[in-house]
């Protein structure tokens, strides 16, 4: 039989959880503050739980690391007797889903956030913008390689502190 | 919608989703020939990068073929005879030189843009889903095969040169990727394609022709053909002993 504490649903404990697991390539920011927990379901019985995971780009090597990461920990917690972690595009991941806390993260670990807008129109994906340096905060920048080290990065060069830096691509 | 249940349909879905796959799955293995000699560092960094991609999309897209067909996506990717591969024409050639690659990789691009825009539309959600998300991703390679297209036509003479060749010469491929599927008519009516192949190849040519006449003048009329995805060659037989190797070498191993 699994056990709920007093206060707090199945479903909250398992965001809790899930809000201290680290991102596996960018270990400063959480799964929940990256945004790629899509939805949460526990039933009431706790006999399954299922997470929906939302990966950034689609041929992202560390889903499988993540997908192993959320069930050892949900396992643990014993919050149902099933885990079931479902990878899902029916809400693509989209850069604006890095929550407020996940950007000031992101920065003092060296990754300029993505610029944020919500973006509907491809071509206006297309124009790339200018990118903050998480260095100095000067925006006077270039983009050297819209592709980085990881699918979801880029890479630019700040002229200011004269420093490379990369950013979490807006897609 | 009966999909899942109509083996008919079922077959006609997998055919479709077979050859976007392998188009992914067989650009990618070539781009990922040019990790550690393309011609400058950073794009070292972009052609490996996008090799990465078009390979995830073939994984995630073998995955939906495995559930509908109760199969295994990596035995789908690796486990198949090299004549079972359903990837266009112009995906069979070796990578050639920088111009060579540049030539179709843009081309393709274009006609991947036209397809996935189609796809998005699908009333079978799972692949509706996939391809909006896949649209996003192939924004930033189609920006970058414009890019080189666009160096190399201003390029210089020797460099023009190569790149008009190239595209002369993979002209008559490039339209294999319309190339029509035998369960086409299924398909369309179901609305698991919204268009036909031929609506979506003259949406294509259209748009490429005036975008490549600055560079090549007029191409010759070209349309698909029936057989424009089974003409497998000894490039692609060379690629194929490549890419399988680890699989063979310790069938049905995990890790």
């Amino acid at each position: 039989m699994v056990s709920v504490a007093a206060g707090q649903t199945r479903e909250q404990r398992v965001w809790a959880a899930l809000a201290e697991i680290p991102d596996p390539e960018i270990p400063a920011i959480s799964l929940v503050e990256l945004g790629v927990i899509g939805d949460v379901r526990v039933d009431d019985a706790g006999r399954l739980a299922r997470i929906q995971l939302l990966p950034t780009f689609i041929g992202c090597p560390a889903i499988d690391v993540m997908r192993r990461q959320i069930t050892e920990r949900l396992t643990e917690l014993e919050v149902a007797v099933r885990v079931e972690v479902e990878v899902s595009f029916a809400t693509p991941w989209t850069s604006e889903r890095i929550s407020p806390s996940g950007r000031e993260r992101l920065r003092l670990s060296g990754f300029a956030p993505p610029v944020m807008t919500d973006i509907q129109d491809l071509d206006e994906l297309a124009v790339l913008p200018v990118a903050e340096c998480p260095f100095c905060g000067s925006r006077s920048t270039t983009l050297d390689n819209p592709f980085g080290p990881t699918l979801c990065r880029a890479i630019y060069h700040c002229t200011s502190c004269r420093q490379p830096f990369e950013q979490f691509k807006r897609i | 919608m009966s999909l899942e249940t109509e083996a008919g349909s079922r077959a006609a879905v997998a055919e479709l989703l077979l050859s976007v796959a392998d188009d992914e799955f067989v650009i990618g293995f070539w781009d990922s020939e040019w990790t550690g000699i393309a011609p400058m560092l950073e794009e070292d960094v972009a052609t490996s990068s996008i090799a990465q991609d078009e390979i995830g999309h073939a994984r995630a897209l073998y995955e939906l073929l495995a559930t509908l067909t109760d199969d295994d996506a990596d035995r789908i990717a690796f486990g198949r005879d090299s004549a079972a591969y359903r990837h266009a024409a112009l995906l069979e050639h070796a990578r050639g030189d920088w111009a060579f690659s540049v030539a179709r990789r843009w081309l393709y691009e274009t006609a991947d843009a036209v397809r996935l825009s189609a796809l998005a539309r699908s009333r079978w959600e799972p692949l509706a889903n996939l391809a909006s998300k896949m649209r996003r991703e192939e924004t930033y390679h189609r920006m970058h095969a414009d890019a080189w297209l666009r160096r190399l036509a201003d390029g210089p003479r020797d460099v023009r040169a190569r790149l008009a060749g190239s595209l002369v010469r993979l002209w008559p491929d490039a339209q294999e990727v319309f190339a029509p599927l035998a369960g086409e008519e299924e398909l369309v009516r179901h609305g698991v394609l919204p268009d036909p192949m031929a609506a979506l190849h003259a949406t294509w040519q259209a748009e490429v022709r005036a975008n490549l006449a600055p560079i090549v003048g007029g191409l010759a009329p070209a349309q698909p053909s029936v057989d424009g995805r089974e003409r497998r060659t000894d490039d692609f037989r060379w690629l194929h002993g490549q890419f399988t190797l680890v699989a063979r070498s310790e069938v049905g191993a995990t890790w």
